[in-house]
């Protein structure tokens, strides 16, 4: 029989994302994706996937899915409390779960998304090359809807493939903190210098008003030097757009492919899972970087995502009645303060 | 979005490009700025050119009213290198011979249940439902591009005499199909969706649809002819499994001049 994993309770917003739809974005369609690449290319990285393979994004508290058929082999990349039948297991590592049993994640201790990856993915078609869910369109994923209960969702592999877990120390990864690195532009011509001095040199905190698409930034607010609408042009990840209220707003991944208001300037893409990490009154400073530090930033930060695979470590096999040991997996995994 | 008004048609309309940073992984290439066929017709042409070019590094590309969003592998280029390479293809771009562009004729079934607001649109303009029909039908539209939603295309060319605001209370759904009207533009919704644009007839063709290869019917820089049918037409055709309405090749620069805002 093929395998599924069943959604017996969903998070508040899961959804299944991969590395977004590209191409379409001439044709109106947004790309969607993972809203923190490096997560999401760390739970494929556990379970042995490509990094661009398909996996779910949770919102502030994970989904309880229970194999069908299997064994399936499955990891979360967050920090959360998960239990398989009840019984704690680790984070950060990949586990079997045999058939009938059923894997629970709490609610994340830090940031505000987390992912969780199959071994093999999932065997959904993917909608104009990509299986990232765009909600807003009802495009891709599963039937282009956030996971609810009842759910079902295909895998690709019948079974887990014989092979032993992998751990990952989230402490190896770069560390996330309150200051975004942006370039200025394409638009900082329509703001007027002080309005720019405010961006970059005062604190803002993320609004309650923030999702997949967009987090509102409460804060000074920024002076346009020429009003504020703009014949509507192309919007890039991370674009900083101020409208007339002069509160910016960072577009994410499920942002619309073309927008009207000035954009001041746009957080590099090494630092937008961070940011998009970041929740409700978490406070955020702006630093400007020219392109070529941006430059620099980029290559480091490939070279993370492309060592992720060398950063697994044995875990060995661990029985879920050992509990000397799930107790040393919990310290490790409550001892985390890399994403504070 | 924002729509500024429409300029007079002053040729040649192509400044000098501005190169402008958009992050560390894409540049906008802006020729101009404002809603004008002649500066939208540079843009589908810089686009098309970009696609013929074959630069390294480049992902995808967003030709909008007036500039384009060219994004880019950092891994594989740099903004130096690429943005160099985008100027030298915009430079002389008044000079290069116009792309052919496609019409659609589009069949719209008008007013009463087909288009709820053909009256009320008529009434504000001083016009009667067909006289609006009519100036809708002998409108030469231009894909300016394509944004909002999957498909959904602007359309510049909506004769001055119609133009109008947005309703104040916006629908929560209008049916996919619907041909609207909305300030200075025309439009047809591709899927079922939330709109205040005034709802003027609907056409069997989807401009979206997943069933169909390729999915979307418009591409940026295309015209459209809207023409009149019957309601039993309208069914007609919308019976037919993946109806795609007739289209014909034309020579952008004769469509620019009969394309230009009124």
């Amino acid at each position: 029989m093929t395998a599924h994993l069943r959604i017996v309770a969903a998070g508040p917003s899961s959804t299944v994302q991969d590395r977004g739809r590209i191409g379409y974005q001439r044709y109106g369609v947004s790309v969607a994706g993972a809203a923190d690449p490096l997560l999401h290319a760390a739970a494929n990285a556990l379970v042995g996937n490509p990094a661009a393979e398909g996996a779910v994004e949770f919102t502030l508290a994970g989904d309880s899915l229970t194999a069908e058929g299997g064994p399936v082999r499955v990891a979360v990349a967050a920090d959360a409390a998960l239990a398989v039948d009840g019984e704690p297991v680790p984070s950060w590592t990949s586990l079997r779960l045999r058939d009938g049993q059923t894997l629970t994640i709490g609610p994340l201790r830090n940031g505000t998304r987390g992912y969780w990856a199959v071994e093999g993915g999932f065997a959904l078609r993917p909608v104009l090359g990509s299986v990232a869910t765009h909600v807003r369109s009802r495009l891709g994923g599963l039937d282009g809807g956030t996971l609810k209960a009842g759910d079902r969702l295909p895998l690709r592999l019948d079974r887990a493939a014989d092979r032993g877990e992998q751990r990952l120390d989230p402490s190896l990864l770069p560390a996330r903190g309150g200051t975004v690195r942006v370039m200025l532009g394409p638009q900082q011509d329509y703001f007027t210098p002080r309005g720019i001095a405010a961006f970059l040199e005062e604190a803002f905190t993320v609004s309650h008003e923030a999702d997949r698409m967009g987090c509102r930034l409460n804060g000074p607010a920024i002076e346009h030097a020429r009003g504020f609408n703009i014949t509507s042009d192309g919007i890039p990840l991370g674009a900083i757009q101020v409208p007339g209220t002069g509160r910016p707003i960072v577009l994410l991944a499920d942002r619309q492919t073309t927008g009207g208001y000035p954009k001041i300037a746009c957080v590099i893409g090494p630092d937008i899972g961070g940011f998009a990490q970041m929740r409700p009154g978490d406070p955020v400073r702006f630093r400007a970087v020219d392109a070529a530090e941006a430059g620099r930033i980029g290559a480091r930060h490939r070279a993370v995502l492309a060592g992720l695979p060398g950063l697994l470590r044995s875990a060995g096999g661990f029985a879920l009645t050992d509990s000397a040991r799930l107790l040393s997996f919990n310290l490790i995994g409550g001892a985390i303060t890399g994403w504070d | 979005m924002s729509v500024t008004p429409p300029s007079p048609f002053v040729p040649p309309a192509v400044p000098p490009p501005i190169l402008r940073a958009a992050g560390d992984s894409a540049l906008i290439v802006e020729l101009g700025d404002g809603i004008e066929p002649a500066l939208n017709d540079a843009v589908h042409r810089l686009d098309r050119r970009i696609a013929d070019a074959g630069l390294p590094g480049i992902v995808e590309t967003v030709p909008t009213y007036r500039s384009i969003l060219v994004q880019f592998d950092p891994a594989l280029t740099g903004a130096d290198a690429l943005g160099g390479a985008l100027l030298d293809l915009a430079a002389g771009l008044g000079a290069a011979a116009a792309e052919p562009a496609l019409r659609w004729i589009v069949p719209v079934c008008f007013g009463g249940a087909h288009g709820e607001d053909l009256d009320e649109v008529a009434r504000r303009s001083g016009l009667t439902a067909a006289e609006v029909v009519a100036l809708h039908c002998a409108a030469d539209y231009r894909v300016y591009m394509l944004g909002f939603s999957p498909g959904f295309a602007y359309l510049g060319g909506l004769p001055a005499v119609l133009h109008q605001p947005r309703r104040e209370n916006p629908r929560m759904v209008t049916p996919a199909g619907s041909v609207m009207q909305g300030g200075e533009q025309a439009a047809i919704s591709p899927i079922a969706m939330p709109s205040g644009w005034h709802l003027l007839g609907r056409t069997p063709a989807r401009t979206f649809d997943l069933r169909r290869e390729p999915p979307f019917l418009l591409a940026p820089g295309d015209r459209i002819r809207f023409t009149a049918i019957s309601a039993a037409e309208y069914d007609r055709l919308e019976a037919l499994p993946g109806f795609v309405p007739d289209s014909e090749t034309i020579a952008a620069d004769r469509g620019a001049d009969q394309g230009a805002v009124a």
